[in-house]
């Protein structure tokens, strides 16, 4: 333990340091979600008629021969699932005072959000 | 560490449910509770409906006629209009958090009036789309 940790003579500040990184994460995401929103919106306002290959194209278009279309989608929603996290953890230690019962929140949050990414990845990438 | 183990902290629990509605919030806390509402509602309904539709609509265009085919029907735009309400309201009032994270218009009008801009945006957009989901045009 530094000094530069103890407030006084008596206090020591401890605690994990998740705070700040959750913090930051949030933010990040939240920015590639939104610029990805942007994207998809006007990809679909300029795709031309509204029909299922140009919608499907807005996701699996490629670049190069490289997914891009998928590799974006993928990152969104990757963002999406930890964004979602940090979000729903604090919803629930704001409201859910037990160890117990929090605990259990927090395990079916995490098995939600995975299997989701999974559902996700399974569309997107059998396309 | 010398007192992690200290005398129990006093609580103050003097929220009520029964009175949640009494309670005069002022505009940024409003926008601020529906951004955890409209997130929880996106989280709940994500593998529920959301991936269900998104599947359906980029798999084969059988699934996508299919869609087509469920979303003729008003309940189901409505629940699409919602979805698209909680959307546009996270999406606009996170953008106004990162704005505040920026310390800009932190003061209290300014706060109030941003609040206020949120509320206006998210339910213009989402009459805008309402209109484009029910036909309008």
């Amino acid at each position: 333990m530094t000094t530069q940790e103890r407030i006084g003579t008596h206090r020591l500040v401890v605690g994990a340091h998740y705070g700040t990184r959750d913090f930051i994460v949030q933010r990040i995401t939240a920015i590639i979600m939104a610029v990805y929103t942007l994207v998809l919106f006007f990809g679909f306002l300029f795709s031309g008629e509204v029909n299922f290959e140009n919608w499907r194209n807005l996701f699996t278009f490629t670049v190069l021969g490289a997914p891009v279309g998928q590799l974006l989608a993928t990152l969104a929603f990757v963002s999406l699932a930890w964004h979602a996290w940090i979000g729903v953890r604090d919803i629930w230690m704001d409201y859910v005072t037990g160890a117990g019962l929090r605990l259990a929140l927090h395990a079916l949050t995490i098995l939600w959000l995975v299997a989701a990414v999974v559902f996700f990845a399974k569309i997107l990438w059998s396309l | 560490m010398s007192d992690s183990v200290s005398k129990p902290r006093p609580q103050f629990r003097n929220l009520s449910i029964a009175r949640l509605m009494g309670y005069r919030l002022p505009l940024a806390g409003k926008a601020s509770i529906m951004h955890r509402v409209s997130g929880a509602l996106l989280f709940l309904c994500l593998p529920l409906v959301i991936l269900p539709l998104f599947a359906a609509s980029v798999t084969s265009p059988e699934s996508y006629a299919g869609l087509r085919e469920w979303a003729s029907n008003p309940v189901c735009k409505l629940v699409v209009l919602v979805l698209i309400w909680g959307y546009l309201h996270h999406f606009c009032a996170g953008i106004r958090y990162l704005v505040l994270d920026l310390h800009i218009g932190m003061d209290k009008v300014s706060a109030q009036k941003s609040a206020g801009v949120v509320f206006g945006v998210s339910l213009a957009l989402t009459v805008v789309f309402g209109l484009k989901l029910f036909g309008a045009w």
